[in-house]
């Protein structure tokens, strides 16, 4: 079975010299960051791929990449067999896009406040026109707001009526509007209290099983990681440092980055219990280290790891469908 | 037992607004002890911040201390005029605030806003506060402090800043420290960094800590006492491992059982339905009941105050043996 998604050997690099003028009088060279570079991963349809790691990383990126939101620097996406690279016609793409949407982080920035909740549910249907006629769109829209777990009647009411989870509830429908196959979902309760994130990953799970969609799921925090994905990739500075099935990287993590990144969650179940804080931050992402860029802050690191990048792959003793990119879990130092 | 450091009594906070006054702290009260660490939790809006701010005097106007006292060390220090309070605060009550950024000056290198809050609150000498901060820098982990301390805080990295904002909260050795969402701006690799460095320097320098977070996470492996907030009462206050694995209170138990744990698989997460009330439409008796699963009658009519439950305090009906 082909997956869903396919992504080859992803890359995506900004430009962030300074001015012209700048550059010419202070003699700097053009800069760039490699916001995501050189990531690969497939996601089979009805499955969920969660991103994690901390900021910078470069997790959002790939998921804006995903949904044709930026052009790649170099490698493709595949969806459902298909490219989904800008050089195709519009009129292809604009089909392909149909079939993905996406899920913001702020539910405060992506609703526009001046629209009634009818009119944002029905924008990608009426961009698409698939539903014609002002009463098949009402209760089209009812229909989707409905699943959501919001009622008909708030179609009429303004995106400030509704407290921050029932906003988030307001993006979902909007991005299910186009009964897409592919949701890709950017931090979708990182601006939501406890109580009503669980509300909305519920609703999303819910949605999964019943839809059989497929996600996408970017976040920074692992407990939610876990409780939502099929499948974890973890990155570190635009790469993918680990990835495989979510109970084999969270029971038995192989990088000492994944190690390090279970090691930092404060759980509520371990009271008491001292961490051992990973020393050192994340580098500047202008600025790499050499060869595995985790290196200065790996308990593990040799001449090796500072020289020489490693690859994402299997390793022999590692879990089946697990891919790791280190070289002392290669060498069976860890 | 020894008298308690901080004593907040029967605290209310209210905004004066055009539609009618706004009650958004009522009735609260909990005691500090010397060296303790108390978590103050609860979801945005519940009152957390408000009740840090009362405490070290910096509630925005219009908002204002309507009723109860804060003591400190048996000190009343919530009518104090504005002159003391501030001699006091820096002093007495150190504050560490969210964003690193902004609660330190650009302008000023780092080694500036350190000796100046030295020298405003110890006598000492020029030369002294500069040993004083550099020792304060490194004790906060801050490499190669000699020179670190000349630079701006632009040129620190977020989990560097808030360092210095420990420090700079450490600087005149208070006795309670108010940190307000300390690590909440931080990745979680910085996040363990900065509690641990947090919970170790208030051991060394024997402060108490006010920590006021939305995570349990950080709550359970830091605190000593918890008190749960909601639509600005205390729901539960209680030893942290009581509240966090046998609440009493419905709501402690909803918003436990609505935390995906990293140790247990479960399908579905424990869902409060509805959302917390606007302080404009709080309910009437308890302000939980109309999300509560276990609601009764009475739960309608009257407001239960914190009452004894087992190893906690709860407001709660439920708690009251029949």
């Amino acid at each position: 079975m082909t997956p869903l998604v396919e992504v080859k050997d992803l890359a995506k690099t900004f430009d962030v010299s300074a001015p012209w003028l700048n550059r010419v009088i202070d003699k700097q060279p053009r800069r760039y960051v490699h916001a995501v570079d050189g990531v690969s991963f497939s996601i089979e349809r009805g499955r969920t791929l969660a991103l994690v790691g901390e900021s910078g990383c470069g997790k959002s990126t790939v998921a804006r990449l995903l949904v044709g939101l930026y052009a790649p620097t170099q490698g493709t996406v595949q969806f459902d067999g298909q490219s989904t690279s800008a050089e195709r016609p519009a009129a292809e793409l604009r089909v392909l896009r149909r079939r993905m949407q996406m899920i913001f982080q702020d539910p405060y920035a992506s609703l526009n406040p001046r629209w009634k909740v009818l009119d944002i549910v029905a924008e990608p249907l009426r961009e698409h026109g698939l539903v014609p006629g002002a009463d098949a769109m009402r209760t089209r829209v009812g229909e989707l707001l409905r699943q959501v777990g919001l009622a008909e009647a708030d179609c009429e009411k303004f995106p400030h009526q509704f407290s921050g989870g029932q906003r988030q509830r307001i993006s979902i429908a909007r991005a299910l509007a186009t009964s897409p196959e592919f949701l890709v979902c950017d931090e979708p309760t990182s601006a939501l209290d406890v109580s009503v994130q669980a509300q909305v990953l519920n609703i999303m799970k819910d949605l999964q099983r019943r839809q059989g969609l497929t996600y996408l799921f970017i976040s920074h925090n692992l407990a939610v990681v876990r409780h939502v994905a099929d499948e974890v990739g973890v990155m570190y500075l635009g790469r993918l440092v680990e990835i495989g099935h979510k109970s084999e990287v969270f029971a038995q993590p192989r990088h000492p980055y994944t190690r390090m990144l279970l090691d930092a969650i404060p759980d509520i179940h371990m009271s008491g219990r001292s961490r051992t804080p990973v020393q050192g931050e994340v580098p500047n992402p202008l600025n790499p280290p050499s060869g595995c860029s985790f290196h200065p802050r790996c308990p593990h690191a040799n001449a090796r790891c500072s020289a020489e990048r490693p690859a994402l792959q299997t390793f022999k003793g590692v879990q089946i469908g697990v891919q790791v990119a280190c070289h002392a879990v290669e060498e069976g130092r860890i | 037992m020894t008298s308690p450091l901080l004593e907040v009594k029967n605290l209310r906070v209210e905004f004066p607004t055009r539609r009618g006054t706004l009650l958004a702290l009522d009735d609260i009260s909990f005691d500090i002890a010397p060296g303790e660490i108390l978590g103050v939790v609860g979801e945005s809006g519940a009152g957390k911040s408000l009740t840090g701010a009362a405490i070290i005097g910096l509630l925005e106007p219009p908002g204002r201390i309507a009723g109860g006292e804060i003591r400190l060390a048996g000190q009343r220090i919530d009518n104090l005029p504005h002159e003391q309070m501030r001699a006091l605060r820096g002093r007495r009550i150190g504050a560490i605030f969210q964003d690193p950024l902004t609660s330190l000056n650009p302008l000023y290198t780092i080694g500036r806003q350190l000796t100046e809050t030295i020298q405003t609150h110890l006598p000492v000498s020029a030369a002294e506060a500069r040993q004083r901060a550099i020792r304060l820098l490194q004790e906060t982990g801050i490499p190669a402090a000699e020179q670190r301390i000349d630079q701006y805080p632009h040129q620190f990295s977020g989990g560097m800043r808030q360092r210095v904002v420990i420090a700079l909260a450490l600087a005149a050795e208070p006795q309670l420290i108010v940190a307000d969402e300390p690590t909440t701006a931080l990745d979680v690799s910085i996040q363990a960094q900065i509690i641990s460095l947090l919970k170790r320097l208030c051991k060394n320098h024997g402060a108490a800590v006010m920590l006021v977070t939305h995570d349990m996470g950080v709550i359970a492996e830091t605190c000593d006492r918890v008190a749960v907030l909601y639509a600005g009462r205390i729901a539960e206050i209680g030893p942290v491992a009581d509240v966090i694995h046998r609440p009493s209170h419905p709501y402690t138990t909803g918003l436990m059982g609505s935390i995906p744990a990293m140790d247990e698989d479960r399908e579905r997460l424990l869902q409060i339905d509805g959302a917390m009330p606007r302080l404009n439409a709080i309910p009437r008796g308890c302000a939980f009941n109309p999300r509560c699963p276990q609601v009764m009658d009475r739960c309608r009519e009257e407001r239960p105050d914190l009452m004894d439950a087992g190893a906690t305090r709860a407001a709660c009906w439920k708690v009251v043996p029949a």
